[in-house]
């Protein structure tokens, strides 16, 4: 296949862009505002192309524990799931992190908490960049704002986690999922063979083969130096993560005398409402993160010394806004605006918001 | 005859599998994993599979299987090694995948996702250890605990109105399209190892020739939880478990010629 | 050229449809498109609405205020988007089932029968195609030859033989706006 404009959903690129990718299996569970995935992939029978597996798998748990035994053989795996299912996940999420395997999850947020709603939310931040599950872990988490971000976010959260051994999360909500948008396809790339796997992967549990030592991916140590041990060298990743893969977009910062936090889809809510601000001689900016973790406190801490106050705006009560005032450390007032249950702020909203919050004169 | 006239090889009537890790194991004297793992290494090496096999370990008493037996392993979370095992064997077909549960791992957390891989027919093997106790947690009760049987939840018995009846979980299995080969076996007496080894070899066959699940139950002491001898746990298992849950094959698919 | 549409009705009049095909169309015609559905249970029977925008620049939020063109096809969507029609932006209503009519005057408001057109085309599903040849006349947003370029793209090949009966009900459409 090669690269194809098309109109389609986020939840659809995500299925054609694993199958671009090479991916070599997906496991998942319907839950609304998500499904398209593992429709797509259904319709789409890569199994008959590329030779990806597609398993619906009885529950979010079974699938999350599919990707932990597809992974720890070195392949390309990967789940999908919303918010509630998203939780079932946790276990084996904090079982991938600390057996060192690569993995993709995405996350299409809905309103919670418990059943909640099936309309957007963000209120899964802490899930996705705390640590969700149990232990000391981190995922490297990317937020997309559009359906061709969900599409090479694919690629690009495959990648980080094979690069650093570790699951990788994109973090959207129904907007980003739901929402049709022209996206670039990539071009087909090959799925790895069993033999790439093996050099790539000496470490997969493929069955031993020619190797001279068998292969054990566990995340069990008792004797607890060698647990202190494991948990310096998740951390020892974590830190070259951090150092290396912190991705952002500002917009309108140069001259900015205060400033707009905000990801994903609520990110292009913000952009309008900042155009409709300039257009009023204001002069708000916006940093949009992309990696949620590693989180871009250094530039954010950067632009509280240039600004008079930060507003961050979440479909949340006010998560990300902790990361923000972490490392602005105090420099300038950071307030939240944020809409929670599934509602959906409009641009005219977040202005009023910079007005009550920040006492921005419009 | 001096010891060296002795030691040769023409002499030799056993050995210890080279599979199995020169290791002590974890297990207490008289446990039956000991005598499984050892089935298991020893087929393994004579079908030839070792290099294709991949085992996957449970949350339970067998939760270090991976130390004893030399092939790859994946350490499952608790009940779900069918789940790890359905994706390692789709995404791997040429290998030789199975999973070693106990009755807790198998019955009790992880029921959803043995029953769902068996019926999806995932062609791996199950491995099913019912000693009708949790061993490794301290002796409590399992689905599969008897009727009036003592456990650290259950001091005073199992009670039926109290924590429902043991769960005989291989019938079950047996009932579903996907599974191929469904037997119960034990491993207390020579021939019962004998017949148990059969059983597994068939298994391991039926996987590599990928006709469906294939599930061998091992009826199994727990001397440590039960709180008698090595051989008091024998006689009690032919006693009370065996009614309950009786040798033999449930269901044996054989292949179509 | 930025153009920002709001489409609502009952689930089931098509609306998602049109919205869809409307931005395949920009598509076709090389323009950036958004197209943000409201989702779930709501289409199975209760509102249905998409937003579409259309520009040739990139397009910020998916979500708006105000709309340039609303077309709306029962009275709970009038109600609720008749005022957030930009001054100047246009307002497109199916007559049938509408009790209380649109009252402002600053906006260009036009009436369509697609119920009764499609009824003379005599096929119900002709009818969201009615309303796209309608908003296509009244606003000149995309060529109609992008639109059956769309269609043709988007339509699996077994039903291509509708082809023609959507072009008619397109022209049908663009013939009821004056």
């Amino acid at each position: 296949m090669e690269e194809e404009i098309r109109l389609m959903k986020g939840n659809e690129a995500i299925a054609h862009a694993a199958i671009r990718y090479g991916a070599d299996g997906y496991f998942g569970y319907p839950i609304t505002p998500q499904s398209e995935v593992l429709e797509t992939l259904a319709e789409l029978r890569p199994w008959e192309t590329t030779g990806m597996t597609v398993l619906q798998a009885e529950s979010e748990v079974a699938a999350i524990n599919m990707v932990y035994g597809g992974a720890a053989t070195g392949k390309a795996v990967m789940t999908s799931s919303s918010s509630p299912g998203v939780s079932l996940k946790q276990e084996g999420i904090s079982y991938l992190a600390a057996s060192e395997l690569p993995a993709l999850i995405l996350n299409v947020m809905r309103g919670g908490p418990g059943l909640g709603t099936i309309q957007p939310s963000q209120a899964d931040y802490f899930q996705a960049v705390k640590g969700g599950g149990h232990g000391d872990y981190h995922l490297i988490v990317l937020a997309p704002a559009t359906v061709q971000e969900m599409t090479d976010f694919v690629a690009l959260g495959f990648d980080l986690a094979f690069k650093y051994r570790t699951p990788a999360m994109i973090l959207a909500d129904g907007i980003v999922g739901q929402m049709m948008e022209k996206v670039v396809l990539p071009p087909q790339r090959p799925r790895r063979t069993d033999e790439e796997i093996r050099q790539q992967c000496p470490w997969a549990t493929t069955g031993k083969g020619t190797r001279k030592h068998r292969n054990v991916v566990t995340s069990l140590e008792l004797d607890s130096a060698l647990m202190e041990k494991n948990n310096e060298r998740f951390q020892e990743t974590y830190k070259r993560i951090a150092e290396n893969e912190v991705r952002y977009q500002e917009y309108f910062t140069d001259d900015a005398e205060y400033l707009i936090v905000a990801f994903g889809s609520v990110a292009r809510i913000c952009l309008k409402a900042i155009e409709d601000a300039r257009a009023a001689g204001l002069k708000i900016g916006m940093i949009r993160p992309i990696t949620l973790w590693p989180f871009p406190t250094a530039r954010i801490a950067e632009l509280g010394k240039q600004v008079k106050g930060i507003l961050t705006v979440e479909l949340n009560a006010g998560q990300m806004i902790e990361d923000v005032r972490l490392a602005v450390a105090g420099s300038t007032p950071v307030e939240h605006f944020g809409r929670m249950g599934g509602i959906v702020p409009n641009p005219n909203e977040v202005i009023d918001a910079l007005k009550n919050k920040l006492s921005v004169n419009l | 005859m001096t010891r060296e006239e002795i030691i040769r090889p023409e002499n030799k009537v056993y050995g210890r599998p080279e599979l199995l890790m020169p290791v002590h194991t974890h297990y207490c004297p008289g446990c039956s994993h000991g005598v499984v793992h050892k089935i298991i290494a020893e087929l393994l090496q004579e079908m030839n599979v070792a290099d294709k096999a991949v085992g996957v370990a449970p949350v339970g008493c067998a939760v270090f299987a991976y130390n004893y037996i030399d092939i790859d392993w994946i350490e499952a979370a608790h009940g779900r090694a069918p789940a790890v095992a359905t994706a390692a064997s789709r995404l791997n077909p040429d290998a030789l995948v199975f999973t070693y549960q106990g009755d807790g791992d198998l019955s009790a957390i992880g029921t959803a996702e043995t029953i769902h891989a068996a019926n999806r027919g995932e062609n791996i093997v199950i491995i099913f250890i019912n000693n009708a106790i949790y061993g490794m947690t301290g002796g409590q009760m399992a689905p599969t605990t008897l009727l009036g049987m003592k456990t650290a939840t259950t001091p005073y018995g199992r009670r039926a109105d109290l924590n429902g009846y043991p769960l005989a979980i291989s019938p079950i299995l047996a009932s579903l399209d996907g599974t191929c080969y469904v037997t119960r076996q034990a491993v207390h007496t020579p021939a019962a190892v004998r017949k148990a080894k059969a059983a597994i070899k068939k298994a391991f066959q039926n996987a590599m020739a990928k006709r469906g699940t294939s599930v061998v139950e091992i009826v199994a002491t727990c001397n440590s939880g039960w709180k008698l001898t090595p051989a008091q746990s024998n006689d009690w298992m032919v006693e009370n478990m065996f009614p309950k849950y009786p040798l033999g094959d449930l269901k044996n698919v054989e292949p179509q010629q | 050229m930025k153009e920002e549409i709001i489409i609502a009705g009952f689930g089931g009049q098509g609306v998602l449809s049109m919205g869809k095909i409307l931005a395949y169309a920009g598509l076709m015609d090389n323009l950036e498109v958004t197209w943000m559905p409201s989702y779930g249970p709501e289409q199975r029977g209760g509102t249905a609405n998409v937003t579409v925008i259309l520009s040739d620049a990139p397009i910020s939020s998916p979500v708006l205020d105000t709309y340039d063109t609303a077309v709306v096809l029962n009275q709970q969507s009038l109600d609720k988007f008749e005022s957030k029609v930009k001054p100047g932006g246009t307002l497109i209503y199916d007559p049938s089932g509408i009790h209380h009519l649109p009252s402002r005057t600053d906006i260009t408001v036009i009436p369509v029968d697609a119920m009764g057109a499609s009824i003379e085309l005599k096929n119900s599903k002709t009818y969201n195609m009615i309303l796209l040849g309608a908003l296509l006349a009244a606003r000149n947003i995309v060529p109609v030859d992008a639109v059956l370029r769309g269609l043709k793209k988007t339509l699996p090949e077994r039903h291509h033989h509708l082809l023609p009966l959507n072009e008619q009900a397109l022209h049908k459409g663009m013939s009821l706006v004056k």
